[in-house]
């Protein structure tokens, strides 16, 4: 047993800490979050030449071939930057349904556009009525001609903004609830019928609601098998969910180290803040939360890789936990700042924010634990 | 022991209700949820309740307030919130307004308090500076005597709605020997004197309220100072003590709590709505809970005041207990909210993003991080109660 990096793997962890550092200060950020795109075109495509692009795909593909430690590693650094680039949705989403589909056409014809950088994807998957429920699908495509007839309306598709491609979920059998019936199909952004409406969110994504309005799409368009998609969908999120606590886990150690610096520099009644029991006690927890965050998500990495049972469970455990951390974090890191913790221009208030989005995006702390309970205690 | 209301309460209490029906209308209501109108809107409802002769229920008669009992005051509190109706803003009415009335001299009393009670007059707070938060009494901004005039150097920060107002009431530092306490004035300061420069400080509520305001010699009549040269601060401290009865904000936190209950009503997963999840029930019913204690908490500390205590150490009970409430029911709204929680203001209606109340939910909620840190931090009220209740 160990905890160690392999060599390659320190070395793309370095190479985007690198980046992040040198690319991506808090200014620079700003000016893309308030940009019309809210991502920077440039950026992406020296991700591509730096090959971070390519991490989860296979070699055949033209992929790294990496492993769920890779992806986590490039997920923290991007999490310590607040990178804003559309790394989730196009590498992890809608990369990671291509790759597990199965369908080897769309493999070949789409893979190496993502690793080019040519390529941004989106997942859209939620509904208006939908909250947390994956399999809560009410839009529906139906046969027609050699292909498919796809209608209903998408909310909240991260990087919809921006994606040329989509990946749909839609009924093709069943009631609204339904496991079974689910498809999944890959749809160009300028098909006919579709229409974009975007708007900002407070982390500075910019997301979008898609409606379909009679969509037509060949059925080369199917991923995986007609209405069995709901298995694809949970493999690729429990990913997702641990990408997305990689990337919390950047950023509760940004803030962790962010207030204790603050706590060690900010002087009051002659004396720093950090010197007051009172908070030397609380930033002690946040330490603490921060440390057994940063454990369960190796053991959730790990349970993924050796894809033991246990693995759904864990990343439920891992989700509640990150929930959790994050909200103690963040309150308390602009609990220590004072006034600063509320201004605008300080990060802090930024970094809290992601993680807010972070632990609604696939489920918040209460449905990861519901569902990690309805696992373990049935 | 008996909480039951006497007919002359319940008859007032009809009187107050009519006025709020009446007064608080759906026009001006438009204008406050409106940025645009917001200053112009507010001092029109606070002009309603002046006209009503109910603009300053704590202050004395004898200035102007009501003379209520602490049942009265209770009651139209309760009446307020219950209808979303927002408390006036604090700063002239319930900060220097007392400040002046007690510490005051004819003069100005006379100047600024019927200023103060029309709304004609808008103040802001100028306490905080960049190196004295909580630690106010090492504030540095400095004011020296020339002739009838101080001259005032330095800066405020925070300052709350420095945007609005006609004049500040500033703590500064007249003396910088011996204790710090010792050396500090309190100057009423015209906002439109030379030398002024309001600066705008933006928050993560994507609001503007706060504000950094600097002096640069700026010239100050003697005849604005409060009381005696180097005493502002046992002013500032008396006014604290006596800082607004409803501090816990019980009655708004009962208000916004039965909105989560409304919209937990609403907000469904699965086919269930979120007022059946266990899960969720057991976090409305903690805070419940702790809501209905510090009701009667704050009627206990209400009655001490109305038959002649003063609102010690226990007011600082009131402000942590019911911080921890307000953002506890903050946090629930935007559990709610779920992923809308992050949708910002824009042009869309809530049919076209597909849900109502998830941007407004995050604004409360981002803004109300500060309540544990102004009005002294949360951290330094567990002190005060540590030294000053506990003995410790
Ligand atoms: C929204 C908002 C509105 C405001 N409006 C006004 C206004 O209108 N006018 C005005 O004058 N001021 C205003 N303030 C300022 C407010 O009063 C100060 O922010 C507050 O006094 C804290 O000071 P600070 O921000 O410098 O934090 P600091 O004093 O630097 O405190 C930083 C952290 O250290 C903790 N701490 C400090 N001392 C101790 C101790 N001895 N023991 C334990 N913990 C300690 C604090 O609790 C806090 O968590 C406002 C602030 C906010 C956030």
């Amino acid at each position: 047993m160990n905890f160690d990096f392999t060599e390659e793997q320190s070395m793309l962890r370095d190479s985007v800490a690198r980046y992040v550092q040198d690319n991506y200060d808090f200014e620079a950020r700003r000016a893309i979050a308030e940009s019309t795109e809210g991502m920077s075109r440039e950026h992406w495509q020296n991700f591509a030449e730096l090959g971070w692009l390519s991490v989860p795909f296979a070699e055949e593909h033209g992929g790294f071939g990496g492993s769920t430690v890779d992806t986590m590693l490039v997920m923290e650094e991007l999490g310590k930057g607040l990178v804003l680039e559309p790394y989730l949705a196009t590498v992890v989403l809608f990369g990671g349904l291509l790759q597990r589909s199965g369908n080897s056409a769309l493999q070949a014809e789409f893979i190496p556009k993502i690793i080019d950088g040519t390529c941004l994807g989106a997942f859209a998957y939620l509904e208006r009525q939908s909250r947390f429920e994956l399999n809560d699908v009410q839009s529906h495509a139906t046969a027609s001609g050699d292909g498919y007839s796809i209608s209903g309306e998408k909310v909240l598709v991260f990087n919809g903004a921006n994606a040329d491609h989509l990946i749909v979920s839609a009924r093709t059998a069943g009631e609204q609830f339904d496991q079974q019936g689910i498809s999944l199909f890959l749809v160009p952004i300028d098909a006919e019928g579709v229409t974009v409406t975007s708007y900002g969110m407070m982390d500075g994504q910019r997301v979008a609601n898609i409606s379909f309005d009679k969509v037509a799409v060949p059925s080369t368009s199917l991923l995986g098998l007609e209405g069995e998609a709901m298995a694809l969908i949970e493999a690729v999120v429990q990913h997702a969910n641990v990408a997305l606590a990689s990337e919390a886990i950047g950023i509760m150690g940004q803030l962790n180290a962010k207030t204790l610096d603050y706590a060690k520099t900010r002087k009051q009644f002659g004396v720093t803040i950090g010197s007051f029991q009172a908070l030397q006690h609380r930033m002690v927890d946040t330490f603490m939360a921060y440390e057994q965050s940063k454990s369960l998500l190796y053991r959730a990495v790990c349970e993924l890789e050796d894809q033991a049972d246990s693995a759904a469970a864990t990343v439920h455990a891992l989700m509640v936990m990150i929930d959790r951390s994050g909200k103690l974090i963040f309150s308390e890191a602009i609990q220590l700042h004072g006034g600063m913790g509320l201004t605008d221009e300080l990060d802090i208030g930024h970094y809290a924010k992601r993680l807010m989005m972070i632990n609604t995006t696939f489920g918040n702390g209460d449905f990861h634990q519901a569902a990690f309970n309805a696992l373990r205690y049935a | 022991m008996d909480i039951s209301f006497s007919p002359e309460d319940l008859a007032f209490r009809d009187e107050v209700r009519a006025f709020f029906d009446q007064a608080y209308d759906a026009d001006l209501q438009a204008r406050l949820a409106d940025k645009a109108s917001f200053k112009e809107a507010v001092i029109d409802w606070q002009k309603r309740l002046y006209a009503q002769g109910w603009i300053a229920p704590n202050w004395p008669v004898e200035y102007g307030g009501t003379g209520w009992s602490s049942t009265q005051k209770y009651i139209f509190e309760t009446e307020r919130s219950s209808r979303g109706i927002r408390d006036v803003v604090p700063f002239g009415l319930q900060m220097v307004g007392p400040v002046i009335y007690a510490f005051g001299n004819d003069e100005q009393k006379e100047r600024f308090l019927p200023r103060i009670l029309s709304s004609d007059d808008w103040w802001c707070q100028g306490y905080s500076e960049p190196g004295a938060g909580s630690d106010l009494a090492s504030l540095k901004t400095k004011a020296v005597l020339e002739g009838d005039e101080y001259v005032v150097n330095g800066a405020k920060i925070w300052t709350t709605y420095a945007q609005y107002a006609d004049w500040i009431f500033c703590l500064v530092r007249s003396n910088s020997e011996g204790k710090k306490q010792e050396g500090i004035s309190f100057l009423l300061i015209d906002m439109k004197s030379p030398g002024i420069k309001v600066n705008p400080i933006h928050t993560i509520d994507n609001h503007h309220s706060l504000n950094e305001v600097e002096f640069n010699d700026v010239r100050v009549p003697v005849a604005n100072r409060i009381g005696e040269e180097n005493k502002g601060w046992t002013y500032a401290k008396a006014l604290l003590a006596h800082e607004r009865t409803t501090i816990a904000g019980v009655a708004d936190s009962k208000r916004a709590f039965d909105e989560v209950c409304r919209r937990a009503a609403l907000e469904v997963n699965a086919g269930k709505r979120l007022i059946d999840d266990p899960l969720f029930r057991k976090r409305l019913s903690d805070i419940e809970i702790e809501l209905m204690a510090l009701e009667f908490t704050e009627l206990r500390v209400l009655a001490t005041v109305a038959s002649g205590g003063a609102p010690g150490a226990e007011s600082s009970l009131l402000k942590i207990k019911g911080t921890e409430l307000q953002q506890a029911i903050q946090s629930l709204n935007m559990e709610l909210a779920g992923y809308y929680q992050g949708v910002l203001d824009n042009n869309l209606s809530a049919e076209q993003l597909g849900h109502e109340f998830g941007s407004d939910a995050r604004q409360s909620f981002m803004y109300g991080r500060a309540a544990t840190v102004y009005g002294g931090s949360n951290e330094i009220q567990k002190n005060i109660i540590a030294k000053a209740v506990l003995g410790l």
